[in-house]
């Protein structure tokens, strides 16, 4: 392989621009007078390096729903969001309830090669909250499966929650919980709050959320077993998470892209683009989700990318799939909100786009160090460049993007997935 | 009957002529004929007038209408149309306060305060009391 | 006006204008034998129901042909919208096919607002004949002539919405018109079927019926669905209060009820009722009841709006 040289890149954006050089796939060099000879030259123009973004919940709709997004389409927004490995969650089409589905994923990831590509496996079969789908041959397979997640729905049997933390200890693997409780948002179609009551859309209490992280946390604790929340949308679920933290529950969560910029707002034109679940959520939200990801309550980013195609979004309301897509948007959303004021510096954004979801997860040579001898998965950021969000214009197949339009800034310069570049200035590099 | 808006007044002061030199009552009414015009969708929205029939209604009666300015006829189309919805009159005639010709339809008033030549471009405003605190022609 | 999809954000002086257009409609009509205004001849009014409702869609069925317009009326049975196209396909299929006005009524809150952007480009204008649970602009409309005039003016006005305030669009409606036009309104509902948020809304909110009673001038009924009750599976999960029975003892207008009342006061529902629950039938039946005076109200209310929407040049939406 071409060794790579990044010229002039500021690690973690921090200090004078220096050279960095990857070989065989391994940070090689770093400093002022690296080895040029043969190398193939990324021009940093003083941009930030990071190691390469995890996310933690991603829909790739593969198999199932190809209509809106594939393996290969999803690893190409991946990589053009920053992102060296991505875990897609079990709701396709057959589910991802069995080796053969997650060895399909795995492999069907590995023969993209832009991403690394981790199959979550469902916790219950068919994700019907019945009984435990087989964890251990998943997680034993070749897709070696670490994180299980009935994402979509929430586990809400307390027993069936129970046996498979339980059960997850046996094979390190974590839990991912969907946390909604199910009696509470019977036919819940938006936050609930004065704005959708009057818009007469039907609420989704904080309670729904809250009150199902908090019984987890107490059968995680006393199980002994990891627990992660996904997509934390409530003030509430903060003060929850910080507690249980406090007491030494091991329960991680992350937040998404849109909850930390967007709120109820958004639902007054009734355009589903806006829909999604856990709903937006109110500002006061908003502002406590920035609070828990810089001090740390709120481990990490995760895209909650949901491709959905026209006709399940340009519907009315309560037709309307929830999602958005959100792989190609993550960074500038995480700069916008997280970044610019003040909240995060660079080496917050890696703790929380790269090193927590790939210690979460459990991923040996992801979110490591930027320091020779380490495995090159990188991203070059351009942190001052903006671009204009378009839906069409992304590498999905859907476009539900609910930022279209807006002007976000952070850039991805490149990509680099262990010293070859995925994705450069825009452009998929095959 | 007076059309309104200013053809309402004018009807009605008519009627009080006709009483002081002849002695006999003439019942009044009003007769709004916006949603029979032809030309609603060439503006804003007109608000409605009010129509009351005179007592006793329209059947079998001589009923005249009255308008301040007789122009294109449309208007007066407009009131035979809304009439003929509220009975059968034996005849109708018409009585306007100014005619200042380019008809656009074949309609002839029976009574004329003044014909009053003019051009297309220009402007007859009648005032009256009740609307603008005198009475008087304006010719712009 | 280019559409009619909430009386939220509607300028008073718009709904003064055309409260007072359907007086002069009513006026007008009054005793005539020929009920027919030629006002929106040749243009096409198309009706567009995905719930039943026979009692709204033959009043602007009537409305529109009392106006001489082509009304065309569409239901979820009988047409392709049964065989699954979708409310963005059939709308637009129909503005193609020459509809100057779209009449919906639909299940999904919002669907009125999502209909005006698909046919923002044909121009086509877009009446709210009731969307899920959020507005029922025309409902609101006839409420207020009615009470306009039982009660001369609504300004100063204390009306007292009654019943499952959570669930109704009329009450939302009637909620930002009344308060528009200036009047005084009192929400009475038991606290599972108040909306999430309702002390911001320009309302006094109660769960006493009879502690209201004594200083309202008007009561106005909200349907109470059966599926609401006990242990119903309907929107929400049901359970919002114990029984019909306990319902109607705290909530029913009886007849010792309306004793409470002022003499003046009016009493109204939307209909349709649910007699010996929410209303009791000698209250229905009583003078102080403006029931079929809201129907007939209807009618010229909904004339008045077609003729706000649609006899006037082109607005650009």
């Amino acid at each position: 392989m071409t060794p790579l040289l990044f010229e002039g890149v500021r690690p973690y954006g921090e200090g004078s621009p220096v050279d960095v050089l990857v070989r065989d796939g391994v940070i090689a060099q770093i400093g002022a007078d690296v080895e040029r000879e043969g190398a193939e030259v990324v021009r940093g123009g003083g941009g930030v390096l990071l190691p390469g973004f995890v996310d933690l919940h991603t829909h790739l709709r593969e198999p199932g729903r190809e209509d809106t997004e594939t393996i290969a389409t999803g690893s190409a927004a991946a990589a053009l969001g920053g992102y060296t490995a991505v875990f897609a969650m079990a709701n396709t089409d057959p589910v991802a309830d069995n080796a053969v589905v997650v060895e399909h994923v795995w492999r069907r990831g590995r023969e993209v090669g832009l991403v690394d590509v981790h199959p979550v496996g469902a916790v219950t079969v068919g994700l019907r909250g019945e009984r435990l789908a087989e964890l251990g041959t998943m997680a034993n397979s070749q897709a070696g499966v670490r994180v299980f997640s009935d994402d979509g729905h929430c586990v809400h049997d307390p027993l069936l929650m129970r046996r498979a933390l339980e059960y997850s200890t046996s094979l390190d693997v974590v839990i991912a919980q969907h946390a909604e409780e199910p009696r509470l948002t019977v036919g819940a179609q938006a936050h609930e709050g004065a704005r959708a009551a009057r818009l007469g859309l039907q609420g989704w209490p904080a309670a729904a959320e809250e009150s199902i992280v908090a019984r987890d946390c107490l059968l995680a604790e006393h199980a002994g077993a990891r627990l992660h929340v996904c997509h934390v949308s409530t003030a509430g679920t903060v003060d929850v998470l910080r507690w249980a933290k406090e007491r030494g529950t091991r329960v991680s969560a992350e937040v998404t892209p849109h909850h930390l910029l967007l709120t109820d707002e958004r639902l007054e034109t009734y355009d589903p683009v806006n829909k999604v679940n856990p709903p937006l959520r109110a500002e006061t939200d908003v502002a406590a989700l920035r609070e828990a990801l810089a001090s740390g309550v709120v481990d990490c980013v995760a895209t909650d990318h949901a491709p959905h195609a026209v006709q399940d979004k340009d519907c009315e309301w309560s037709a309307a799939r929830p999602g958005m897509l959100g792989l190609q948007t993550a960074l500038s959303v995480v700069v916008e909100t997280m970044v610019r004021t003040g909240l995060l510096d660079w080496r917050g954004v890696a703790r929380v786009l790269s090193e927590r979801p790939a210690e979460i997860a459990g991923l040996p040579d992801q979110g490591r160090p930027i320091a020779v001898g380490e495995p090159a998965n990188l991203v070059l950021v351009d942190p001052d460049a903006t671009w204009t969000v378009r839906g069409r214009e992304l590498a999905s197949v859907a476009g539900n993007t609910p930022f279209e339009g807006l002007e976000l800034p952070g850039v991805v310069t490149a990509t680099v997935l262990r010293g070859r570049v995925t994705a450069e200035r825009g452009r998929i590099r095959a | 009957m007076g059309i309104p808006s200013r053809g309402a007044p004018l009807a009605r002061r008519l009627a009080a002529r006709i009483a002081e030199f002849s002695g006999v009552r003439v019942p009044t009414g009003t007769l709004d004929v916006t949603l029979y015009r032809d030309d609603l969708r060439r503006g804003p929205t007109r608000p409605l007038e009010a129509t009351a029939l005179p007592d006793g209604g329209v059947d079998d009666r001589l009923v005249v209408l009255v308008d301040d300015v007789l122009f294109s006829g449309r208007t007066v189309r407009a009131a035979l149309d809304a009439l003929r919805d509220h009975g059968r009159p034996r005849a109708v005639q018409l009585a306007v306060l100014v005619d200042r010709g380019h008809r656009e339809l074949p309609i002839r008033a029976d009574y004329v305060g003044k014909n009053v030549p003019t051009s297309r471009s220009e402007d007859v405003s009648v005032l009256l009391e009740e609307f603008d605190d005198r009475d008087g022609v304006v010719l712009r | 006006m280019k559409h009619l999809l909430s009386t939220d954000g509607l300028d008073p002086a718009t709904a003064v204008a055309i409260l007072d257009t359907a007086d002069n409609l009513k006026r007008t009509l009054l005793g005539r034998e020929v009920r027919k205004l030629p006002t929106l001849r040749g243009r096409t009014v198309v009706t567009m129901f995905y719930e039943n409702s026979t009692r709204t869609r033959v009043s602007f069925e009537i409305a529109g042909k009392w106006m001489s317009a082509d009304v065309i009326n569409v239901s979820a049975s009988g047409s392709s919208v049964g065989k699954g196209e979708s409310l963005r396909d059939t709308a637009l299929t129909l503005a193609a096919a020459g509809a100057d006005c779209v009449i919906v009524r639909h299940p999904a809150s919002g669907a009125a607002h999502r209909l005006a952007d698909w046919l923002a480009e044909a121009g086509t204008s877009v009446v709210n004949a009731g969307d899920g649970m959020h507005e029922h602009p025309t409902q609101a409309l006839l409420d207020a002539a009615t009470l306009r005039e039982r009660l001369g003016t609504l300004e100063g006005r204390r009306i007292a919405i009654v019943g499952d305030v959570l669930h109704s669009r009329v009450a939302r409606s009637n909620v930002h018109l009344l308060h528009a036009l200036g009047a005084d309104v009192v929400l009475v509902a038991p606290p599972t079927l108040l909306p999430a948020g309702v002390r911001t809304w320009p309302v006094s909110v109660s769960h006493e019926l009879d502690a209201e009673l004594p200083a309202v001038d008007a009561v106005m009924l909200l349907r109470v669905q059966a599926e609401r009750m006990t242990s119903g599976s309907g929107g929400g999960g049901g359970n919002f209060f114990p029984s019909a029975r306990e319902y109607s003892i705290a909530y029913g207008l009886n007849d010792n009820r309306l004793r409470l009342m002022p003499e003046h006061a009016v009493v109204l529902h939307p209909g349709p009722m649910l007699r010996g629950m929410e209303i009791a039938s000698a209250v229905a039946d009583s003078p102080r009841a403006a029931i079929t005076d809201q129907v007939r109200n209807g009618v010229h209310v909904r004339m008045a709006v077609l003729y706000h929407l649609l006899a006037h040049e082109e607005e650009t939406a």
